[in-house]
């Protein structure tokens, strides 16, 4: 498993105000492995992917990563982890305003030691992929919002991230450009890295291997592995 | 749709018999709506029957080609401009049984939308492997079709989360388990079914 949630709480406040956003939840994702998150609003589909990215701490269980338990590790260990084999595509964006498009997509790497010019080299691939190589040096406010949408998610695939963390990564682009986006993504999953994807659309979430519903912070139901694609027709005939 | 009307269309490309006719049929819809030849052929003697295609002379291995007549030409032509209405399609079996699930007493309405909800995505999972097993662009017309499929099962996706926000906003009693109608339980569901 790369990532694993074991029996996992998250409260917000104390007392009477408190909310629980996760109460006892098990997820476990293996190398290769999709799962598609989905939920209502306020569900804790969120909360979920800010532990499992080392954000946020549970109130009560454990979140692994790699094995390693990220509550036993430090506050330099986690930031190397984070930096290192946790890519996240969070649901606002966070590109930073004074960074061009190349500088932010290689920010991470740079962050974790990588020589500048490398880490140019590999964010300009990166976004390439998701067909941006013509606005590397454009500012976040130069681009529209789709296409900042995809330098988040080129910052989130640089690199060989394990771990890839999205969050409504499809939210502001179009049916064909949100499939290419997954696309990327089913790809690096497929390269096996392990990945997290929370989407409100049915249609984004059918590309994960297995589908987790939350409902007030709790999975009330899976998808059962994906079966060969033969018997559908046949049941359709 | 109609095998009558598809089988037109085909004919348009040139005169074909039965097997052929099946053969492209498949091809062209991606094998997601098999034919058998029994089918083909009654559709094509009514069609015969109602002067939209002609038999040809048999050719040398005994097979019978048809070819579309003017009246068929027409046919396929009204078909391709006129837009498929909703309201010939099936009744929705799927929308009838929530609306009775939700009057039943002791229904647990919210593990019925979820259960189709999971199935639903299920199917969406294996539509979208299937798509994405071939890019080849002869293959499209069939990744639109199965791309057909996948919009009108996110679409009932979609309407089963409406579902769920507007019984949690109108009726939130109908989203938990109702013991068996006794007494005042079956006055709170009409109150909140009006
Ligand atoms: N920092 C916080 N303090 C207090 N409550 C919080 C905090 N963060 C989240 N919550 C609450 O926790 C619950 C889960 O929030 P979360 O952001 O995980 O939902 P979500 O499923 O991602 O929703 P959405 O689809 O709207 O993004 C919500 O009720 C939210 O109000
Ligand atoms: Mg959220």
């Amino acid at each position: 498993m790369i990532l694993e949630l074991r029996g996992v709480h998250r409260t917000h406040g104390t007392g009477e105000t408190a909310v629980h956003a996760l109460r006892g939840v098990d997820i476990g994702v293996a190398p290769g492995e999709l799962v598609a998150v989905m939920g209502p609003s306020g569900s804790g589909k969120s909360t979920l992917l800010n532990l499992a990215g080392g954000l946020d701490s549970p109130s009560q269980g454990a979140v692994l990563v790699e094995g390693e338990v990220l509550g036993d590790l430090n506050r330099k260990q986690l930031a190397r982890m984070r930096r290192r084999h946790v890519g996240y595509v969070f649901q606002d964006l966070n590109l930073l305003a004074s960074l061009t498009a190349v500088e932010n997509a290689a920010l991470p790497l740079e962050l974790d030691g990588m020589a500048v010019r490398k880490a140019r080299k590999l964010a300009e691939a990166a976004l390439e992929e998701v067909g941006l190589a013509d606005l590397a040096r454009r500012f976040p406010d130069e681009m529209s919002g789709g296409q900042q949408q995809r330098v988040a998610i080129a910052r989130a695939l640089v690199g060989e991230r394990r771990l890839v963390l999205a969050d409504e990564p499809t939210g502001a682009l179009d049916s064909t450009t949100g499939e290419a986006v997954l696309r990327l993504l089913r790809n690096r999953v497929d390269a096996g890295s392990a990945g997290v994807l929370v989407t409100h659309e049915a249609r984004h979430a059918a590309w994960a291997d297995r589908v987790v519903f939350l409902r007030d912070g709790v999975v009330v139901d899976t998808t059962s592995p994906v079966g060969e694609p033969e018997q559908l027709l046949e049941a359709k005939a | 749709m109609s095998i009558r009307h598809g089988l037109l269309a085909l004919l348009e490309r040139g005169p074909m018999y039965g097997y052929q006719l099946r053969a492209a049929f498949e091809e062209s819809t991606g094998a997601t709506w098999p034919l058998n030849i029994g089918q083909v052929y009654t559709t094509l003697s009514r069609l015969e029957r109602d002067g939209l295609v002609r038999p040809l002379p048999e050719n040398d291995g005994g097979q019978r080609p048809y070819q579309l007549t003017d009246l068929g030409r027409a046919e396929i032509t009204v078909w391709f401009v006129t837009p498929i209405s909703r309201t010939d399609r099936p009744r929705d079996e799927l929308a009838i049984k929530l609306a009775l699930a939700l009057t039943t007493p002791g229904v647990d309405v919210r593990a019925v939308v979820q259960t189709q909800r999971t199935s639903t995505i299920q199917t969406l999972q294996e539509l979208t492997r299937l798509k994405n097993r071939s890019d080849k662009p002869s293959d499209l017309s069939w990744r639109l079709i199965l791309d057909a499929m996948v919009f009108q099962a996110e679409a009932e996706v979609r309407w089963l989360d409406h579902c769920e926000a507007s019984l949690l906003r109108h009726q939130p009693s109908a989203l938990t388990p109702t013991p068996a109608p006794e007494g005042a339980d079956t006055d709170d569901r009409t109150e909140a079914n009006r």
